[in-house]
């Protein structure tokens, strides 16, 4: 077996949250799926730490972690709000730019 | 050079196919909560991906953050917003779900077949070497010297989020709230008298005082609007006719 | 050359006069027309010190000059603001502040019942500031900035009652005739830094030696274009007539002595461009020869007295340009005959403006008669600007006209014939139309309407007038005395090989045939006019010529046909191409982006997961250009 097959798999993973993003509504769960993704360029970026032998590549998904991290905590105040007056946690009912 | 053990190889093809299926049941099922509960098990799966490719740190700080940290919080928003808010899969927006299919299929595809056709140009190398003072300490040698421009940014980044989230999570009245008395003034001057006095407690009188059966109003039917709604929502309301009185029994005996 | 520094407020007097007037605005109302007066008469006073000093120099350093600032640095192509005063200029600036302050004089009486007499003088000091760049600038582009500022005066003044929409389209003819003129002048001076690299009077002087003929004939015909635009000269006169519309101290001044003989100035200043280009020399000239006999029939058909003179005007303008094309014979007396005719004419319509104001501004000469009666003092200095006029020896206009129709007989073999016998039948004919105009006015019947009490000007307007009259009594006198004028002058036109005097006809006999003719054109009007009725309304039934002299030989028919109508319908078939082709192309824009938008709009369905399939779509385009490119 080689490394590359983590690559295979985050690839995949990355693939299924874009499409969670698109097909899901419920505003979490498109949350969860972004997640997803972030946590699967992760994925690689460890793996590409491993393949060249420096540690780069992890400090770089440290970061992502800390950005996603923040981006989860705003994210999700911005639902709760968005929630609070609507009464809804589906993105398609704020879609107000149409008009 | 780089070797992948067996135990490793055994592990990936283990936990792998479990990752990919756990993503694709979050996409599927129709409880946001079952989706972060996958989400989760996509989590751990990733940690020991990590801790298998000698990412120690990233292994713990993966468990602890996401899986720990912002996994809960989503379950704390889930809660707050509504558990029982279970999404319809049915799409609403038309044509929306063939296009993501192939597109996705599309993506998916060329991402895979451009990874097959990549070349490193050497051999995988393996962190052995990079790790021989210890993973944290490698990384924390980085991370303080290398990167420690990015590391504030991103730390004046992180203290800026929670400042945003306080910001909007903050609720500001627009109007004070009722007093008790402003709102028994409200209820006298509505267009109804009927409930002026307050909606009527739940239970039978005198056959069953439980909060889920309906009262009966003097005509013998059951006033649903005297039980809570969320234990209507619930599904949890007894019928109260069966507590209902058959017959009043009228006879009086007299005392002598 | 040597530097004065004081030439500047020559200028700088009457602008900070206009600045002042224009700027103080209501306040000024009260005191406004002294300060003009006091600044056009201290300018004069600059002018007389500088006479005095270039006096006392020998004649060789008499020139002097003045670099105000460095105004255009552009690579090899550098302009300064710079003033020259040499014996030409000398000349001008003394006439134009000595004349200007007498009519500032006459002005404060005769507009004095006009409320806006404080604009009134801030325009008129505006013009005496930018007439004094114009003929002090020591470079074509310091000229044209003052001749863009006469003309903006003229505008202004023409137009000073524009309340009346006839004068204020008689403002805005002047001022677009007078474009076609500037343009020329333009002209002139974008061919002159282009062939010659420089548009100073020095520089300009210089390379003219060497200079190709056709580049020089190419300035001096843009020249000429530029001179008739400003003097009225034929085919641009069309509209001194109507200028006449402004207040009457305005017609002295600008539309007869001064503003006007710009377009002299200009040709005796560019003397060594038409010295090289024997054709443009030539046009002007022709020029000058019809426009005397243009302006003289129209003066005999005139019965606005103003017009008459306005007619007068162009036809001794007409004998001036003549006279500088005459070249360097010409060129001395051509400016005596501007100096004369500006005393003279500006003292006859001063004396105009007065019997205006004695009549209740009644222009037609038809409803005028008998006023020597009643105006004694008009009488007199208008007599006298007439008799200098006519050209009757002593007065002035018989020196310096004498001299152009000599010079023009002198010009040699049938063109010198030709242009003899047209200046003497122009002065013929300005005999009987002057005439006519005196008659009319001063010694024939009454032919008054209703309620004309004629009476004497105040002192304040019949000083100015008298001092005037006095002048055209001497000047032609004092100026040939020993060819004094032409003397002084002579080192502006640089050196030319004297002595070909080859006279056609002695001096004497030329007076002579000038004094026949004078007296036969007396003799007609006063025939025609003193010793017969005079009807108080024009008759209609007359002769086909009179009718097109009174209609101003038909110019207004003609520009009216030949370049007003085509060039209405040239702007409305612009307008329609402008509507149809620009306007169109710009809407048709307008409609596309509109259509582009309505299209596009519906991708903008403002669901954020359309939006997000549509990214996750260019992404997948982006990774397959990198799968194509990295096959």
């Amino acid at each position: 077996m080689n490394p590359y097959n983590y690559l295979y798999v985050s690839a995949i993973l990355f693939t299924i949250g874009a499409v969670g993003v698109v097909v899901r509504r419920n505003a979490i769960v498109v949350f969860m799926c972004v997640e997803l993704m972030l946590n699967a360029a992760n994925l690689s970026f460890v793996t590409f730490s491993r393949i060249n032998g420096t540690l780069d590549g992890q400090v770089v998904a440290f970061f992502t972690m800390v950005v996603a991290a923040c981006e989860v905590v705003v994210g999700l105040a911005i639902i709760v709000t968005i929630y609070r007056s609507r009464r809804s946690a589906s993105i398609d009912d704020a879609s107000l730019l149409k008009r | 050079m780089l070797t992948i053990q067996t135990p490793e190889a055994v592990m990936f093809w283990f936990l792998a196919p479990l990752s990919v299926i756990a993503a694709l049941g979050m996409l599927l099922v129709k409880k946001a909560v079952h989706s972060a509960l996958l989400l989760a098990w996509v989590m751990i799966t990733l940690a020991i991906f990590y801790i298998a490719q000698d990412a120690l740190f990233l292994g713990i700080v993966q468990i602890v953050v996401y899986t720990g940290a912002v996994m809960m919080l989503f379950l704390f928003i889930l809660m707050l917003v509504g558990v029982d808010a279970s999404d319809s899969l049915t799409e609403t927006i038309p044509g929306l779900r063939p296009i993501a299919i192939t597109a996705a299929l599309g993506f998916g595809g060329l991402l895979v077949s451009l990874i097959g056709r990549a070349k490193l140009g050497h051999d995988a190398y393996g962190l052995t070497a990079a790790n021989s003072e210890g993973n944290v300490q490698g990384l924390a040698q980085l991370l303080f010297s290398t990167y420690v421009w990015p590391f504030e940014v991103v730390s004046s980044l992180l203290i800026t989020a929670a400042l945003g989230a306080m910001v909007l999570a903050h609720h500001q009245r627009a109007v004070p709230r009722a007093t008790q008395r402003e709102q028994a003034i409200a209820r006298f001057r509505g267009a109804s008298l009927g409930s002026a006095a307050g909606l009527p407690n739940p239970g039978v009188f005198a056959r069953h005082n439980a909060v889920d059966v309906p009262a009966l109003l003097p005509d013998g039917s059951a006033a649903p609007n005297s039980i809570s709604a969320t234990l209507k929502a619930r599904g949890d309301m007894l019928d109260s006719a069966q507590f209902e009185l058959g017959e009043v029994d009228n006879t009086v005996t007299e005392e002598k | 050359m040597t530097t004065s520094t004081s030439l500047v407020y020559l200028i700088a007097l009457p602008l900070f006069g206009a600045t002042i007037l224009l700027l103080a605005g209501r306040r000024a109302d009260k005191w406004g027309h002294l300060l003009a007066t006091a600044l056009s008469a201290s300018s004069f006073g600059v002018g007389l010190y500088q006479l005095s000093q270039m006096l006392s120099r020998p004649t060789e350093e008499r020139a002097v000059g003045q670099k105000l600032f460095s105004w255009i640095n552009v690579g090899t192509f550098n302009v300064d603001a710079g003033l020259l005063l040499d014996q030409l200029s000398i000349c001008f600036v003394l006439l134009i502040t000595g004349v200007g302050t007498l009519i500032h004089i006459y002005s404060i009486s005769y507009m004095s019942h006009d409320e806006n007499r404080r604009r009134f003088f801030a325009y008129l000091n505006l013009f005496i500031a930018a007439m004094l760049l114009l003929v002090l600038g020591d470079s074509y582009l310091n000229l044209y900035v003052g001749w863009e500022g006469v003309g903006l005066a003229s505008y202004l003044l023409i137009g000073f009652w524009n309340q009346k929409p006839a004068y204020a389209t008689a403002s805005k003819k002047a001022f677009v005739m007078n474009r076609i003129g500037d343009m020329g002048l333009s002209f002139a001076i974008m061919i002159a830094f282009a062939t010659l690299g420089t548009v100073s009077f020095s520089g300009v002087e210089e390379a003219s030696h060497t200079a190709s003929k056709a580049a020089l004939t190419a300035i001096g015909v843009m020249l000429l274009v530029a001179a008739t635009g400003k003097s009225a000269q034929f085919p641009l006169q069309a509209w001194l007539g109507d200028a006449m519309a402004g207040p009457t101290p305005v017609s002295a001044l600008i539309h007869a002595a001064t503003m006007v003989t710009a377009g002299v100035y200009l040709i005796i200043r560019s003397n060594f461009i038409f010295d090289a280009a024997p054709t443009a020399q030539l046009l002007v000239v022709i020029v000058g020869a019809i426009t005397l006999l243009f302006g003289a029939f129209i003066g005999t058909a005139k019965d606005d007295i103003k017009k008459a003179l306005a007619a007068s005007t162009m036809s001794q303008i007409g004998y001036m340009i003549l006279g500088a094309g005459l070249g360097p014979a010409g060129y001395a007396f051509a400016i005596m005959h501007l100096l004369t005719h500006g005393f003279f004419k500006a003292g006859m319509f001063l004396g105009a403006g007065s019997v205006m104001h004695g009549m209740n501004d009644q222009v037609d000469m038809r409803r005028y008669g008998a006023l020597r009666k009643f105006m004694p003092i008009t009488f007199i200095t208008f007599g006298l600007g007439y008799l200098a006029i006519i050209g009757v020896p002593p007065f002035a206009g018989f020196y310096s006209k004498d001299l152009i129709i000599e010079t023009a007989f002198n010009a040699g073999g049938v063109k010198g014939i030709l242009l003899g016998s047209t200046a003497l039948l122009g002065a013929a004919i300005t005999a009987f139309y002057m005439t006519r105009v005196m008659v009319l006015t001063f010694t024939s019947k009454e032919r008054w309407e209703e309620n004309q009490h004629p009476h004497e000007s105040p002192i304040l307007m019949w000083l100015p007038m008298a001092i005037l009259a006095i002048g055209s009594v001497t000047t032609g006198f004092l100026f040939t005395r020993g060819d004094a004028l032409a003397n002084w002058l002579n080192p502006v036109f640089g050196e030319h090989g004297e002595g070909h005097e080859e006279h056609l006809f002695e001096p004497i006999v030329v007076s002579g045939m000038a004094l026949v003719a004078v007296a036969i054109g007396v003799a007609i009007a006063i025939m025609k006019y003193q010793l017969s009725e005079v009807d108080s309304v024009a008759p209609q039934n007359v002769s086909i010529f009179t009718r097109i002299a009174r209609k101003d030989l038909m110019q207004d028919s003609f520009n009216e046909a030949v370049f007003m109508r085509p060039g209405q319908k040239l702007t409305s078939l612009l307008v329609r191409g402008d509507e149809s082709v620009v306007d169109g192309a710009v809407r048709g824009i307008g409609r596309t982006a509109l259509g582009a938008g309505a299209v596009l709009r519906k991708t903008q369905t403002g669901f954020a997961r359309s939006y997000a399939a549509l990214i996750l779509i260019g992404a997948i385009a982006l990774i397959a250009g990198i799968w194509v490119v990295t096959q």
